[in-house]
């Protein structure tokens, strides 16, 4: 093998978003090293951008509220094809999660008797989400990285993993560059955590970063861990849609939250035309009522643009299709209308929607606080991903971890809104917990031969984009892959589409092999779009395999030709692995049996 | 329309503007032209970004002469008659084209004490913060950590006194952590010594170039 430097840790965490931040923190505190590499500087991560806030039943604004409510409301939200272990330990513990920020000094906004605010949010019966006006991934990202550089985490920023490494079937290890430099290196660890977040880059129209590519799904696949559930994207309802360049730009459910209402071009709120019927019992039947619930009337229920993300999104679409959008293709989202209601609304949008004034005023010369946004879908996060142990979040890979985004099973069908923040810290801490006690329970495992061979194989594939001369533009190739992506695997399906999807992603994966790129090795963002190609590909590949599999439309999934919910896949997910030949297999893995007591808690809060 | 840049490429070993002209439409941000830049014209421009909404802090450059988040800063805003300059931040070690070694700030962040709180006020480990008391900490947490202000901050960019004051940015920090009503920790002794806030002399740059509008 060539010599690469070689760090090393007994945890190694790849990626430092919330889920990524929290393991390392958690592994550190059991008293072992521990490694934290991320593609951008720390602190930027996805986490940031969080806006709305972190789902917790901490029964502060309604005392109703407990755990078995959160559960049952995030199955419903799932449409009960989640895993009901994943489910539960995140309600039960995401209070103690938030609580434990604050503890680290994170500074939420109040209740009047001092305690932690909650607001309300699309799918959650009662306020639940901890906030800190619309900026609360900020506050979380901070609290974390701040506690977590005084215990003595080794960040390594602006590296990106290429592979991981193994010793047999266990993981021993991965194999990346350090992104200003240009130089190759090995870190070895007893266990390795993947926190790497989504895959939105697929799509041409996401609210996700340059980050989203996917790279975590992929290398746990292809070191032979198992995908469930990738047909499941959730596809945001309320993006921007003007000006062209901030399309796509996410516009938080938390307008929805303080009152804001979806309306088409004849002024209509479409919402109220189609309650689906498993909400109906829950949603208000008239305006006013819905004014009542966001003002905190526990009597009232709640208005229907707090519907589920699947839902809307498609509501939305339908609009569009059948003539009644905005100038720019999207529909109006109205939140200066509580003027009507309010004295000082205008006070009032600004201190609880800072960044969305800013951002609307900035990029779009849109005042929130008296005319309405333009919104349209946006691709936004993937519920499926990396398939985990519940409790100790470890893939079927032995010593390879998963949590956060890249992790998969607590969301089913569709994610509720504030219930990623939790699901980073419920299980970031579980995936830093387990991995510490693998780190504690075995040795550091030897990089064979094989393995050696693997890594100046990995290399030289690498640095081939530098060799090809007339090559394809990768930013190109990655732009194509993005078109047919949004075109024929978004938020309406069909088999003839996705099959044509598959013929395309084919002749991308001849391009990506023949992408080439000018100049070196330092800083060169062409070569890293370059080498981010492979995993843009296998996960796209996954999602429209796993969504032709699923004959049926079930939450996030929508399938003109298998309009309605199927029972034979209500019990189903699909599982996505590398056969031996090395090709894509999906196939369909029976839900593990939900426990009585469990059942008895959807029953009691249907 | 067409905009020229003057766009800054080169590494620690020296560099030049370098002349780029795209197209741009309606709504554009600078970063949008260096995107487009980047995948028609110069593949391998380096330029840091995540959100594109002002909400990461990564963007930061000069443009004109002004430290700014690309993101944030229209096509419109800019007169289009003469080439936008677009240039790396000043206070930090350059790396490449757009991009600049930042790791200073994170060495800074480091040596502050960690938060400390008092014990809980409640028994089940809770705290209890009225909101008028906390707004002015939650205005200092608006923070991105751009440094934008401490590229513009005078102590650190002419007079390049990285170790011996830590720069407006983290005066913010320490002060949002004074300020926080469940920290316990004394942080004036080290605000004078250490953290130099004597070297400050309240030119207020810093505030003015500080897409938070955070104001000291
Ligand atoms: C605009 C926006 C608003 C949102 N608002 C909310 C909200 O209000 N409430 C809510 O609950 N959820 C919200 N979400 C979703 C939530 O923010 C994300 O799902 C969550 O932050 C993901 O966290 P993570 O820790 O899994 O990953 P991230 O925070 O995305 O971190 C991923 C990390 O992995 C690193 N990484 C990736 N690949 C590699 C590699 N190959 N090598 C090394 N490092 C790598 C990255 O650099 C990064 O550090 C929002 C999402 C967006 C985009
Ligand atoms: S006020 Fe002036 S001297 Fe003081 S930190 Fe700001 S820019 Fe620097
Ligand atoms: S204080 Fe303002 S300018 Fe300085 S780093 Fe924070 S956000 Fe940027
Ligand atoms: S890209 Fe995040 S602030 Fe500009």
């Amino acid at each position: 093998m060539a010599d690469y430097e070689t760090v090393q840790h007994d945890v190694l965490v790849i990626g430092a978003g919330g889920a990524g931040l929290r393991a390392a923190i958690e592994a550190s505190a059991a008293g072992v090293s521990v490694g934290l590499v991320c593609k951008s500087l720390l602190g930027k991560a996805h986490t940031v951008m969080a806006e709305g806030g972190i789902a917790a039943a901490l029964a502060n604004v309604d005392e109703r509220d407990n755990w078995k409510v959160h559960f049952a409301d995030t199955m419903r939200g799932g449409q009960y094809v989640n895993q009901w272990r994943m489910a539960e330990l995140h309600a039960k513990e995401a209070p103690d999660r938030v609580r434990e920020l604050e503890a680290w000094g994170a500074v939420f906004d109040r209740t009047q008797d001092g305690r932690i605010l909650q607001r309300n949010f699309g799918g959650h019966k009662y306020p639940r989400l901890a906030h800190v006006g619309d900026r609360t991934g900020l506050e979380m990202i901070r609290t974390l990285q701040d506690h977590g550089v005084h215990q003595g985490i080794e960040v390594h920023m602006e590296h990106t993993i290429l592979s991981i490494l193994k010793a047999g079937d266990r993981a021993v290890g991965a194999f990346g560059y350090e992104r200003e430099r240009g130089r190759f290196k090995i870190f070895r660890a007893k266990a390795i955590v993947l926190a790497t977040g989504g895959i939105g880059r697929a799509y041409k129209i996401t609210s996700n970063s340059w980050e989203y590519t996917g790279d975590g799904h992929s290398l746990a696949y292809e070191a032979g861990a198992e995908l469930i559930d990738m047909e499941f994207m959730q596809f945001h309802p309320t993006g921007m849609v003007w000006p062209p360049s901030v399309c796509g730009i996410l516009v938080t459910e938390g307008v929805r939250g303080e009152g804001g209402i979806l309306t088409n071009k004849e002024g209509r709120r479409f919402m109220f035309d189609q309650i689906p019927e498993n909400y109906r019992a829950q949603t208000a039947d008239n305006e006013e009522e819905g004014w009542r619930y966001c003002q905190g009337d526990k009597n009232a229920r709640r208005p229907p643009e707090l519907l589920t993300r699947d839902h809307i999104a498609r509501c939305i679409v339908r609009e569009i299709k059948e003539g009644r959008g905005s100038p720019h293709g999207g529909v109006y989202l109205d939140i200066a209308w509580i003027k009507q209601k309010l004295p000082n609304a205008a006070d009032y949008i600004k201190r609880k929607l800072p960044s969305m004034y800013h951002q609307f005023k900035q990029l779009a010369d849109i005042d929130i606080t008296e005319q309405p946004m333009e919104v349209g879908p946006t691709t936004h996060y993937i519920m499926g991903g990396i398939h985990v142990d519940p409790d100790t979040q470890m893939s079927r890979v032995p010593g390879l971890f998963a949590a956060g985004e890249c992790a998969a099973g607590i969301n089913g069908a569709n994610r509720l809104g504030g219930n990623s923040l939790s699901d980073l810290l419920v299980f970031g801490k579980r995936a830093g917990e387990f991995a510490a006690k693998f780190a504690k329970d075995n040795s550091l495992g030897e990089i064979d031969p094989p393995q050696a061979d693997k890594i100046d194989m990995a290399a030289r594939e690498a640095l081939q984009p530098f060799e090809r001369s007339a090559a394809e533009n990768p930013y190109l190739v990655q732009r194509d892959l993005q078109e047919t992506m949004q075109d024929n695997v978004g938020i309406v399906r069909n088999e003839t589409e996705m099959k044509s999807a598959l013929e395309h992603l084919r002749t991308f994966w001849e391009r990506a092999n023949r992408a080439g790129v000018t100049g070196h090795r330092e800083f060169n963002p062409g070569w890293h779009t370059a080498l981010d190609l492979k995993n843009l590909l296998t996960v796209s590949e996954a999602i429209t395999r796993a969504a032709l599999e699923r004959k049926e439309s079930r939450g996030a999934q929508f399938r003109e030709d298998y309009p309605n919910k199927d029972e034979r896949f209500a019990n189903l997910n699909t599982m996505i692995s590398k056969a031996d030949d090395g090709s894509m297999k999906v196939r369909l893995e029976p839900l593990p049996e939900m426990p009585d007591y469990l059942k008895r808690v959807v029953e009691d809060n249907r | 329309m067409n905009a020229t840049f003057k766009i800054w490429r080169g590494d620690a070993s020296g560099g030049a503007f370098r002349d780029y002209t795209t197209e741009i439409s309606e709504g554009m941000v600078v970063l949008d032209a260096v995107h487009d830049i980047q995948r028609t014209q110069a593949g391998d421009l380096a330029c840091r970004w995540n959100c594109k909404a002002g909400k990461c802090g990564s963007c930061s450059a000069e443009v004109n002469g002004i430290p700014k988040l690309m993101c944030m800063t229209r096509m419109s805003d800019l007169p289009l008659d003469e080439p936008i300059t677009v240039e790396p931040m000043k206070a930090f070690p350059i790396i490449k084209d757009l991009i600049t070694d930042v790791s200073w700030n994170f060495e800074v962040k480091k040596k502050i004490k960690k938060f400390k709180p008092r014990p809980p006020d409640a028994r089940d480990g809770t705290w209890r913060m009225a909101q008028e008391d906390i707004d002015r900490v939650q205005e200092f947490r608006k923070c991105i950590e751009c440094f934008l202000c401490q590229d513009v901050c005078h102590v650190l960019r002419d007079h390049q006194m990285h170790d011996k004051f830590i720069g407006p940015r983290f005066l913010i920090h320490v002060a949002a952590l004074e300020m926080h009503p469940l920290d316990t920790e004394d942080r004036i002794e080290e605000l004078r010594n250490a953290q130099g806030i004597g070297y400050c002399n309240i030119t207020k740059c810093c505030t003015k170039v500080c897409p938070e509008s955070i104001e000291a």
